[in-house]
């Protein structure tokens, strides 16, 4: 199954982290904001096909119309 | 699809939730309910056999499908809403997660009205 998908959304969580230390530390804040966005959205997006293919599994298996 | 897998993936996903959390809660968060959607996709296949051999039975005994389905959907309306509220719980959002179970209780009235209403004619038209 896809185990691999909780360790790859860990690792872009502890590379936004890292990222962010490291433009606010440069100075950047703007673009701390940016990239932690745009992780988030990454995430997000990997997260949502998981969730409608376990709603889809419910709804077949439980007969949910 | 034994224990051990599902307590592995469960406990590896219970530490990387904790080793992000500090910095961003809301990874944190988004790796519980992945993790917490791959266990019960998992489970889904056992789940799959075990009521398609209850219809098989009912059908059998020639039971009316009417009662059997809803309870299936009662189990998955249940399942769902508890899902949803526990993750919003998590996220420490304990007020969207009682109105996401109260939206779940109304549903399940709503599948038991007609067999409560079925229940009561049968009883009223045994009495004398």
């Amino acid at each position: 199954m896809d185990v691999d998908l909780i360790f790859k959304i860990a690792a872009i969580g502890i590379l936004i982290a890292v990222i962010n230390q490291v433009l606010t530390r440069a100075g950047r804040e703007d673009m701390a904001m940016m990239t932690s966005l745009a992780g988030v959205i990454i995430v997000l997006l990997m997260i949502v096909d998981l969730i409608s293919r376990l709603f889809n599994s419910v709804k077949s298996i439980f007969h949910l119309y | 699809m034994n224990i051990m897998q599902i307590v592995a993936i469960g406990l590896t996903a219970a530490i990387l939730a904790l080793i992000v959390r500090q910095q961003r809660p809301d990874i944190a968060m988004m790796i519980s309910l992945a993790a917490g959607t791959i266990l019960f996709l998992m489970i889904l296949g056992n789940l799959k056999s075990v009521v398609t051999v209850v219809n098989q039975l009912s059908r059998k005994a020639s039971l009316d499908t009417i009662y059997l389905s809803t309870v299936l959907k009662v189990i998955g309306i249940s399942y769902i809403a508890e899902f949803g509220a526990q993750i919003c719980r998590d996220a420490g959002e304990s007020s969207i997660a009682s109105k996401i179970e109260l939206g779940g209780k109304v549903l399940i009235m709503m599948l038991a009205v007609p067999i409560l209403s079925a229940l009561l004619e049968t009883i009223l038209k045994a009495l004398p």
